[in-house]
Protein backbone atom coordinates (compact mmCIF):
# COMPACT_ATOMS: atom_id res chain seq x y z
CA UNK A 1 0.00 0.00 0.00
CA UNK A 2 2.55 2.14 0.87
CA UNK A 3 4.82 1.17 -1.88
CA UNK A 4 1.78 2.02 -4.40
CA UNK A 5 1.22 5.53 -2.27
CA UNK A 6 4.62 6.65 -3.14
CA UNK A 7 4.29 5.77 -6.83
CA UNK A 8 0.99 8.03 -7.06
CA UNK A 9 2.42 10.64 -4.61
CA UNK A 10 5.38 10.80 -7.08
CA UNK A 11 3.12 10.99 -10.79
CA UNK A 12 0.85 13.26 -9.22
CA UNK A 13 3.66 15.69 -7.75
CA UNK A 14 5.62 15.18 -11.24
CA UNK A 15 2.74 16.08 -13.32
CA UNK A 16 2.27 19.40 -10.57
CA UNK A 17 6.21 20.73 -11.13
CA UNK A 18 5.50 20.16 -15.24
CA UNK A 19 1.98 21.76 -15.55
CA UNK A 20 2.80 24.29 -13.14
CA UNK A 21 -0.82 24.48 -12.30
CA UNK A 22 -0.17 25.20 -8.41
CA UNK A 23 2.41 27.78 -9.17
CA UNK A 24 1.27 29.52 -11.80
CA UNK A 25 -2.56 29.49 -10.91
CA UNK A 26 -3.32 28.44 -7.57
CA UNK A 27 -0.97 30.77 -5.68
CA UNK A 28 -1.52 33.59 -7.59
CA UNK A 29 -5.21 33.16 -6.86
CA UNK A 30 -4.78 32.06 -3.03
CA UNK A 31 -2.50 35.96 -2.71
CA UNK A 32 -5.14 37.41 -4.45
CA UNK A 33 -7.87 36.39 -1.78
CA UNK A 34 -5.71 37.92 0.89
CA UNK A 35 -5.41 41.10 -0.81
CA UNK A 36 -9.04 41.16 -1.82
CA UNK A 37 -9.79 40.90 1.84
CA UNK A 38 -7.45 43.12 3.02
CA UNK A 39 -9.18 45.91 0.50
CA UNK A 40 -12.70 44.72 0.88
CA UNK A 41 -12.53 44.99 5.02
CA UNK A 42 -9.89 47.52 6.34
CA UNK A 43 -7.17 49.17 4.77
CA UNK A 44 -6.09 50.05 8.57
CA UNK A 45 -5.47 46.95 9.59
CA UNK A 46 -7.41 47.07 12.93
CA UNK A 47 -9.94 44.56 11.88
CA UNK A 48 -7.61 42.29 9.52
CA UNK A 49 -5.44 41.25 12.30
CA UNK A 50 -8.45 40.11 14.52
CA UNK A 51 -9.83 38.33 11.39
CA UNK A 52 -6.50 37.00 9.86
CA UNK A 53 -6.79 33.50 11.07
CA UNK A 54 -10.17 32.56 9.68
CA UNK A 55 -9.25 34.45 6.38
CA UNK A 56 -6.21 32.65 5.80
CA UNK A 57 -8.24 29.11 5.90
CA UNK A 58 -11.16 30.50 3.97
CA UNK A 59 -8.16 31.16 1.30
CA UNK A 60 -6.49 27.60 2.00
CA UNK A 61 -10.22 26.38 1.73
CA UNK A 62 -10.63 27.82 -1.96
CA UNK A 63 -7.37 26.14 -3.00
CA UNK A 64 -8.24 23.07 -1.65
CA UNK A 65 -11.07 22.94 -4.02
CA UNK A 66 -9.26 24.26 -7.07
CA UNK A 67 -5.98 20.94 -6.31
CA UNK A 68 -8.81 18.37 -5.55
CA UNK A 69 -9.86 19.22 -9.22
CA UNK A 70 -6.74 18.97 -10.71
CA UNK A 71 -5.61 15.67 -8.91
CA UNK A 72 -9.45 14.52 -9.85
CA UNK A 73 -9.30 15.98 -13.90
CA UNK A 74 -5.70 14.68 -14.08
CA UNK A 75 -7.40 10.75 -13.82
CA UNK A 76 -10.21 11.48 -15.84
CA UNK A 77 -8.66 12.18 -18.71
CA UNK A 78 -8.37 9.72 -21.76
CA UNK A 79 -9.56 6.60 -20.22
CA UNK A 80 -7.22 6.97 -17.20
CA UNK A 81 -9.53 6.04 -14.62
CA UNK A 82 -9.61 2.50 -16.09
CA UNK A 83 -6.05 2.36 -16.66
CA UNK A 84 -5.96 2.85 -12.98
CA UNK A 85 -8.35 0.46 -12.28
CA UNK A 86 -6.47 -2.16 -14.66
CA UNK A 87 -3.07 -1.15 -12.83
CA UNK A 88 -3.06 -3.51 -10.04
CA UNK A 89 -2.02 -0.53 -7.38
CA UNK A 90 -3.88 -1.06 -4.35
CA UNK A 91 -6.84 1.97 -4.16
CA UNK A 92 -6.10 2.64 -0.46
CA UNK A 93 -2.31 3.63 -2.01
CA UNK A 94 -3.76 5.43 -4.83
CA UNK A 95 -5.85 7.09 -2.40
CA UNK A 96 -3.36 8.19 -0.12
CA UNK A 97 -0.97 8.89 -2.78
CA UNK A 98 -3.19 11.49 -4.20
CA UNK A 99 -3.76 12.45 -1.18
CA UNK A 100 -0.50 13.21 -0.06
CA UNK A 101 0.15 14.82 -3.88
CA UNK A 102 -2.65 17.38 -2.72
CA UNK A 103 -1.30 18.01 0.73
CA UNK A 104 2.19 18.70 -0.55
CA UNK A 105 1.03 21.43 -2.70
CA UNK A 106 -1.47 23.08 -0.37
CA UNK A 107 1.78 23.15 2.47
CA UNK A 108 3.38 25.04 -0.56
CA UNK A 109 0.70 27.15 -0.39
CA UNK A 110 0.08 27.75 2.76
CA UNK A 111 3.56 29.16 3.58
CA UNK A 112 2.86 31.38 0.91
CA UNK A 113 0.01 32.49 2.29
CA UNK A 114 1.45 32.59 6.18
CA UNK A 115 3.97 34.97 5.18
CA UNK A 116 1.49 36.92 3.26
CA UNK A 117 -0.65 36.77 6.12
CA UNK A 118 2.43 38.75 8.29
CA UNK A 119 3.28 41.20 6.05
CA UNK A 120 -0.06 42.48 4.80
CA UNK A 121 -2.36 41.79 8.00
CA UNK A 122 0.30 42.70 9.78
CA UNK A 123 0.00 39.39 12.64
CA UNK A 124 2.48 38.23 15.43
CA UNK A 125 2.88 34.54 15.73
CA UNK A 126 2.99 33.85 19.43
CA UNK A 127 2.84 29.57 19.53
CA UNK A 128 5.13 28.37 16.70
CA UNK A 129 4.56 24.50 17.67
CA UNK A 130 0.88 25.38 17.77
CA UNK A 131 0.75 27.17 14.60
CA UNK A 132 2.43 24.11 12.75
CA UNK A 133 0.97 21.51 14.65
CA UNK A 134 -2.46 22.95 13.16
CA UNK A 135 -1.77 23.49 10.01
CA UNK A 136 -0.61 19.71 9.38
CA UNK A 137 -3.20 18.28 11.14
CA UNK A 138 -5.79 20.38 8.89
CA UNK A 139 -4.11 20.18 5.52
CA UNK A 140 -4.14 16.18 6.17
CA UNK A 141 -7.86 16.51 6.96
CA UNK A 142 -8.52 18.68 3.38
CA UNK A 143 -6.64 16.59 1.72
CA UNK A 144 -8.25 13.42 2.90
CA UNK A 145 -11.62 14.38 2.41
CA UNK A 146 -10.93 16.76 -0.47
CA UNK A 147 -9.72 13.17 -2.21
CA UNK A 148 -12.50 10.92 -0.94
CA UNK A 149 -15.16 13.26 -2.42
CA UNK A 150 -12.95 14.07 -5.45
CA UNK A 151 -13.53 10.91 -6.89
CA UNK A 152 -17.26 10.56 -5.60
CA UNK A 153 -17.91 13.73 -7.66
CA UNK A 154 -15.19 12.69 -10.49
CA UNK A 155 -17.83 9.30 -10.66
CA UNK A 156 -20.89 11.60 -10.93
CA UNK A 157 -19.20 13.73 -13.97
CA UNK A 158 -20.01 17.19 -12.70
CA UNK A 159 -17.30 17.39 -11.18
CA UNK A 160 -16.68 21.58 -11.35
CA UNK A 161 -19.74 22.17 -9.98
CA UNK A 162 -20.96 19.64 -7.40
CA UNK A 163 -17.49 19.43 -5.82
CA UNK A 164 -17.96 22.74 -3.83
CA UNK A 165 -21.26 21.62 -2.58
CA UNK A 166 -20.27 18.50 -1.57
CA UNK A 167 -17.29 19.22 0.10
CA UNK A 168 -17.31 22.87 1.73
CA UNK A 169 -19.89 21.56 4.41
CA UNK A 170 -17.87 18.22 5.17
CA UNK A 171 -14.93 20.99 5.54
CA UNK A 172 -16.51 22.98 7.35
CA UNK A 173 -15.17 21.35 10.80
CA UNK A 174 -11.38 22.25 9.82
CA UNK A 175 -12.75 25.72 8.99
CA UNK A 176 -13.90 26.55 12.27
CA UNK A 177 -10.84 24.27 14.40
CA UNK A 178 -7.97 25.39 12.42
CA UNK A 179 -9.63 29.14 12.71
CA UNK A 180 -9.57 28.41 16.16
CA UNK A 181 -6.24 26.85 16.86
CA UNK A 182 -4.61 29.88 14.62
CA UNK A 183 -5.96 33.01 16.66
CA UNK A 184 -4.63 31.04 19.65
CA UNK A 185 -1.09 31.09 17.70
CA UNK A 186 -1.33 34.31 16.40
CA UNK A 187 -1.55 36.53 19.45
CA UNK A 188 -3.75 34.96 21.48
CA UNK A 189 -3.41 31.55 24.40
CA UNK A 190 -1.71 29.03 22.66
CA UNK A 191 -3.24 26.47 25.63
CA UNK A 192 -6.67 27.15 23.39
CA UNK A 193 -5.82 26.22 20.71
CA UNK A 194 -4.46 22.83 21.77
CA UNK A 195 -8.05 21.19 21.95
CA UNK A 196 -9.00 22.89 18.35
CA UNK A 197 -5.58 21.05 17.44
CA UNK A 198 -6.66 17.96 18.46
CA UNK A 199 -10.53 18.32 16.88
CA UNK A 200 -8.10 18.55 13.37
CA UNK A 201 -6.00 15.12 14.28
CA UNK A 202 -9.45 13.22 14.90
CA UNK A 203 -10.68 14.75 11.46
CA UNK A 204 -7.91 13.65 9.49
CA UNK A 205 -7.31 10.32 10.94
CA UNK A 206 -11.14 9.95 10.36
CA UNK A 207 -10.90 10.75 6.85
CA UNK A 208 -7.63 9.14 6.22
CA UNK A 209 -9.12 5.88 7.98
CA UNK A 210 -12.64 6.02 5.50
CA UNK A 211 -10.59 7.21 2.60
CA UNK A 212 -8.06 4.07 2.89
CA UNK A 213 -11.16 1.51 3.87
CA UNK A 214 -14.11 3.41 1.05
CA UNK A 215 -11.68 4.67 -1.77
CA UNK A 216 -12.00 1.14 -3.69
CA UNK A 217 -15.33 0.74 -4.26
CA UNK A 218 -15.48 4.47 -5.15
CA UNK A 219 -13.21 4.12 -7.87
CA UNK A 220 -15.44 1.07 -8.78
CA UNK A 221 -18.67 1.64 -8.38
CA UNK A 222 -19.18 5.79 -9.23
CA UNK B 1 -4.97 -27.15 -19.47
CA UNK B 2 -8.02 -24.93 -18.63
CA UNK B 3 -8.92 -22.23 -21.40
CA UNK B 4 -7.21 -18.75 -21.03
CA UNK B 5 -10.62 -17.15 -21.75
CA UNK B 6 -14.40 -19.12 -21.26
CA UNK B 7 -17.55 -17.30 -21.10
CA UNK B 8 -21.31 -18.82 -21.13
CA UNK B 9 -24.25 -16.85 -21.87
CA UNK B 10 -22.25 -13.80 -20.67
CA UNK B 11 -24.39 -9.99 -19.80
CA UNK B 12 -22.82 -7.20 -18.53
CA UNK B 13 -24.11 -3.96 -17.91
CA UNK B 14 -23.31 -0.45 -19.99
CA UNK B 15 -24.49 1.80 -16.77
CA UNK B 16 -28.08 0.53 -16.07
CA UNK B 17 -28.76 -1.27 -19.66
CA UNK B 18 -27.65 -5.10 -20.18
CA UNK B 19 -25.16 -4.85 -22.99
CA UNK B 20 -24.25 -8.46 -24.49
CA UNK B 21 -27.28 -10.67 -25.46
CA UNK B 22 -25.14 -13.23 -23.90
CA UNK B 23 -21.71 -14.09 -25.54
CA UNK B 24 -20.14 -17.82 -25.47
CA UNK B 25 -16.43 -17.63 -26.15
CA UNK B 26 -13.72 -19.90 -25.81
CA UNK B 27 -10.10 -18.73 -26.21
CA UNK B 28 -7.47 -21.71 -25.54
CA UNK B 29 -3.98 -20.55 -23.56
CA UNK B 30 -1.58 -19.32 -26.09
CA UNK B 31 -4.17 -18.88 -29.18
CA UNK B 32 -4.72 -15.45 -30.94
CA UNK B 33 -8.52 -14.48 -31.79
CA UNK B 34 -10.18 -12.42 -33.44
CA UNK B 35 -13.25 -11.00 -32.74
CA UNK B 36 -15.21 -9.83 -35.95
CA UNK B 37 -18.46 -7.55 -36.17
CA UNK B 38 -19.52 -3.98 -37.01
CA UNK B 39 -19.73 -0.99 -35.16
CA UNK B 40 -21.53 -1.55 -31.90
CA UNK B 41 -21.87 -5.21 -31.90
CA UNK B 42 -20.25 -5.50 -28.49
CA UNK B 43 -16.32 -6.28 -28.99
CA UNK B 44 -15.33 -3.67 -26.73
CA UNK B 45 -17.38 -4.95 -24.06
CA UNK B 46 -16.43 -8.34 -24.52
CA UNK B 47 -12.65 -6.93 -24.07
CA UNK B 48 -13.66 -4.94 -21.17
CA UNK B 49 -15.90 -7.92 -19.83
CA UNK B 50 -12.71 -10.06 -20.02
CA UNK B 51 -10.43 -7.70 -18.58
CA UNK B 52 -12.51 -7.65 -15.17
CA UNK B 53 -13.57 -3.78 -15.74
CA UNK B 54 -17.55 -4.89 -16.13
CA UNK B 55 -19.41 -6.79 -14.32
CA UNK B 56 -20.87 -10.35 -14.96
CA UNK B 57 -24.49 -9.91 -14.08
CA UNK B 58 -25.88 -13.08 -15.92
CA UNK B 59 -24.02 -16.60 -17.11
CA UNK B 60 -20.84 -17.49 -16.42
CA UNK B 61 -17.47 -16.43 -17.22
CA UNK B 62 -13.28 -17.22 -15.76
CA UNK B 63 -10.54 -15.69 -17.43
CA UNK B 64 -7.33 -17.12 -16.32
CA UNK B 65 -9.17 -19.13 -13.81
CA UNK B 66 -10.37 -16.15 -12.41
CA UNK B 67 -14.50 -16.30 -11.87
CA UNK B 68 -15.75 -13.10 -13.34
CA UNK B 69 -18.87 -13.27 -11.12
CA UNK B 70 -16.79 -12.65 -7.71
CA UNK B 71 -15.89 -9.40 -7.69
CA UNK B 72 -12.66 -9.76 -5.93
CA UNK B 73 -11.02 -12.51 -8.34
CA UNK B 74 -12.14 -10.14 -11.33
CA UNK B 75 -10.09 -7.27 -9.56
CA UNK B 76 -7.39 -9.95 -8.93
CA UNK B 77 -7.27 -10.92 -12.86
CA UNK B 78 -6.50 -7.04 -14.10
CA UNK B 79 -2.90 -7.32 -13.14
CA UNK B 80 -2.63 -10.33 -15.24
CA UNK B 81 -4.21 -9.06 -18.74
CA UNK B 82 -3.34 -5.95 -20.55
CA UNK B 83 -6.00 -4.18 -22.27
CA UNK B 84 -5.42 -1.97 -25.13
CA UNK B 85 -8.67 0.25 -25.99
CA UNK B 86 -9.39 3.38 -27.60
CA UNK B 87 -8.06 5.54 -25.09
CA UNK B 88 -4.61 5.67 -24.79
CA UNK B 89 -4.18 6.14 -20.56
CA UNK B 90 -1.52 8.23 -20.60
CA UNK B 91 -0.72 11.86 -18.83
CA UNK B 92 -0.65 14.64 -20.70
CA UNK B 93 2.32 16.13 -18.72
CA UNK B 94 4.49 13.30 -18.56
CA UNK B 95 7.10 12.49 -21.40
CA UNK B 96 6.80 9.28 -22.97
CA UNK B 97 9.66 7.31 -20.94
CA UNK B 98 7.74 8.66 -17.46
CA UNK B 99 4.28 7.23 -18.52
CA UNK B 100 5.78 3.56 -19.52
CA UNK B 101 7.75 3.94 -16.47
CA UNK B 102 4.32 4.66 -14.49
CA UNK B 103 2.33 2.16 -15.40
CA UNK B 104 4.94 -0.63 -15.94
CA UNK B 105 6.04 -0.05 -11.94
CA UNK B 106 2.42 0.15 -11.45
CA UNK B 107 1.96 -3.53 -11.79
CA UNK B 108 5.54 -4.50 -10.38
CA UNK B 109 7.88 -4.31 -13.80
CA UNK B 110 11.52 -3.98 -13.39
CA UNK B 111 13.27 -1.17 -14.76
CA UNK B 112 14.34 -3.81 -17.68
CA UNK B 113 10.83 -4.52 -17.81
CA UNK B 114 10.38 -1.01 -18.93
CA UNK B 115 13.50 -0.69 -20.97
CA UNK B 116 12.94 -3.54 -23.31
CA UNK B 117 9.60 -2.16 -23.78
CA UNK B 118 10.56 0.85 -24.68
CA UNK B 119 12.83 -0.25 -26.95
CA UNK B 120 10.56 -2.32 -28.18
CA UNK B 121 8.34 -0.28 -29.57
CA UNK B 122 10.77 2.13 -30.74
CA UNK B 123 10.34 4.55 -27.98
CA UNK B 124 13.72 4.71 -26.99
CA UNK B 125 15.15 8.03 -29.29
CA UNK B 126 14.02 11.35 -28.97
CA UNK B 127 10.46 10.55 -28.26
CA UNK B 128 11.17 9.47 -24.80
CA UNK B 129 11.77 12.62 -23.51
CA UNK B 130 8.64 14.39 -25.11
CA UNK B 131 5.14 15.20 -22.96
CA UNK B 132 2.37 12.94 -24.09
CA UNK B 133 0.41 15.87 -25.02
CA UNK B 134 3.06 16.98 -27.84
CA UNK B 135 2.65 13.30 -29.33
CA UNK B 136 0.51 12.39 -32.39
CA UNK B 137 -2.35 9.86 -32.33
CA UNK B 138 0.08 7.27 -33.99
CA UNK B 139 3.41 8.40 -31.22
CA UNK B 140 0.38 7.65 -28.57
CA UNK B 141 -0.52 4.76 -29.80
CA UNK B 142 2.73 3.53 -29.75
CA UNK B 143 3.52 4.71 -26.23
CA UNK B 144 0.37 2.95 -24.36
CA UNK B 145 0.91 -0.33 -27.08
CA UNK B 146 4.40 -0.03 -24.24
CA UNK B 147 2.69 0.61 -21.33
CA UNK B 148 0.97 -2.89 -21.72
CA UNK B 149 4.25 -4.61 -22.90
CA UNK B 150 5.80 -3.38 -19.64
CA UNK B 151 3.40 -5.12 -17.82
CA UNK B 152 3.67 -8.65 -19.46
CA UNK B 153 0.90 -9.54 -19.31
CA UNK B 154 -0.64 -12.60 -19.96
CA UNK B 155 -3.39 -12.41 -21.80
CA UNK B 156 -3.49 -9.78 -24.52
CA UNK B 157 -6.55 -7.64 -24.78
CA UNK B 158 -6.64 -5.20 -28.03
CA UNK B 159 -9.29 -3.28 -29.43
CA UNK B 160 -8.15 -1.76 -32.80
CA UNK B 161 -4.93 -2.29 -32.30
CA UNK B 162 -3.79 -0.90 -35.41
CA UNK B 163 -6.13 1.99 -35.55
CA UNK B 164 -4.25 5.39 -35.69
CA UNK B 165 -0.57 3.59 -36.85
CA UNK B 166 1.51 3.82 -39.93
CA UNK B 167 2.51 0.57 -41.67
CA UNK B 168 5.43 0.90 -39.55
CA UNK B 169 3.47 1.00 -36.60
CA UNK B 170 0.86 -1.44 -37.77
CA UNK B 171 4.43 -4.29 -38.37
CA UNK B 172 5.16 -3.40 -34.97
CA UNK B 173 1.90 -4.22 -33.11
CA UNK B 174 2.09 -7.58 -35.23
CA UNK B 175 5.28 -8.34 -34.06
CA UNK B 176 4.77 -8.03 -30.65
CA UNK B 177 1.60 -9.86 -30.78
CA UNK B 178 3.79 -12.80 -32.20
CA UNK B 179 6.36 -12.45 -29.60
CA UNK B 180 3.75 -12.52 -26.96
CA UNK B 181 1.97 -15.86 -28.32
CA UNK B 182 5.52 -17.22 -28.65
CA UNK B 183 6.01 -16.47 -25.30
CA UNK B 184 3.08 -18.15 -24.13
CA UNK B 185 0.56 -15.19 -23.85
CA UNK B 186 -3.05 -15.35 -25.30
CA UNK B 187 -4.23 -12.96 -27.73
CA UNK B 188 -8.08 -11.75 -27.92
CA UNK B 189 -8.45 -8.64 -30.20
CA UNK B 190 -11.33 -7.11 -31.99
CA UNK B 191 -10.00 -5.25 -35.65
CA UNK B 192 -11.72 -3.94 -38.58
CA UNK B 193 -8.59 -4.51 -40.51
CA UNK B 194 -8.98 -7.77 -41.43
CA UNK B 195 -6.46 -9.12 -43.64
CA UNK B 196 -3.51 -7.86 -41.64
CA UNK B 197 -5.58 -9.41 -37.85
CA UNK B 198 -6.93 -12.81 -40.15
CA UNK B 199 -3.37 -13.38 -40.71
CA UNK B 200 -2.30 -13.05 -37.06
CA UNK B 201 -5.12 -15.20 -35.40
CA UNK B 202 -5.85 -18.74 -35.20
CA UNK B 203 -9.41 -18.58 -35.12
CA UNK B 204 -12.41 -15.58 -35.87
CA UNK B 205 -15.42 -14.91 -34.21
CA UNK B 206 -18.27 -13.20 -35.43
CA UNK B 207 -19.60 -10.61 -33.01
CA UNK B 208 -23.25 -8.92 -33.48
CA UNK B 209 -25.99 -7.49 -31.82
CA UNK B 210 -24.19 -8.63 -28.50
CA UNK B 211 -23.98 -12.41 -29.09
CA UNK B 212 -21.21 -14.47 -30.79
CA UNK B 213 -21.80 -16.69 -33.86
CA UNK B 214 -19.81 -19.63 -34.63
CA UNK B 215 -15.95 -19.79 -34.68
CA UNK B 216 -14.04 -20.54 -37.85
CA UNK B 217 -10.50 -20.88 -38.45
CA UNK B 218 -9.00 -18.28 -40.39
CA UNK B 219 -7.13 -19.18 -43.28
CA UNK B 220 -3.23 -18.21 -41.98
CA UNK B 221 -4.61 -20.82 -39.60
CA UNK B 222 -5.58 -23.23 -42.42
CA UNK B 223 -2.47 -22.86 -44.30
CA UNK B 224 -0.22 -23.19 -40.77
CA UNK B 225 -2.38 -26.20 -40.05
CA UNK B 226 -3.86 -25.39 -36.84
CA UNK B 227 -6.23 -27.41 -35.88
Amino acid sequence: MFRDAGLVAGKDLRIELRSRVTLQQVLPFAVLVLVIFGLALDPDRGFLGRASAGLFWVAVLFCTLLAVQRAVAVESADGNRDALRLSGLDPAGIFLGKATAVAAQLLAVEVVLAVGVVVMYGVEVTGVVLLLASALAATAGLAAAGTLYGVLAAGLRVTDTLLPILLLPVLSPVLIGATEAFEAALGGVASDGWPWCGLLVVFALLYLTFGTLAFGTLLEET
Amino acid sequence: MEPAVQLRGAVTLLGRFPALAGIDLDVAAGETVLLRGPNGAGKTTVLRLCAGLLPLVRGEGRVLGHDLADPAQARALRRRVGLLGHATGLYDELTVGDNVRFWGRACGASPADVEAALVGCGLDGRLRDVPAAALSAGQRRRTSLACLVARRPELWLLDEPHAGLDQEGRDLVDGLMRQAVAAGATVVLASHDLDRAEALADRVVPVAGGATGPAAPTSAAVVAGVP
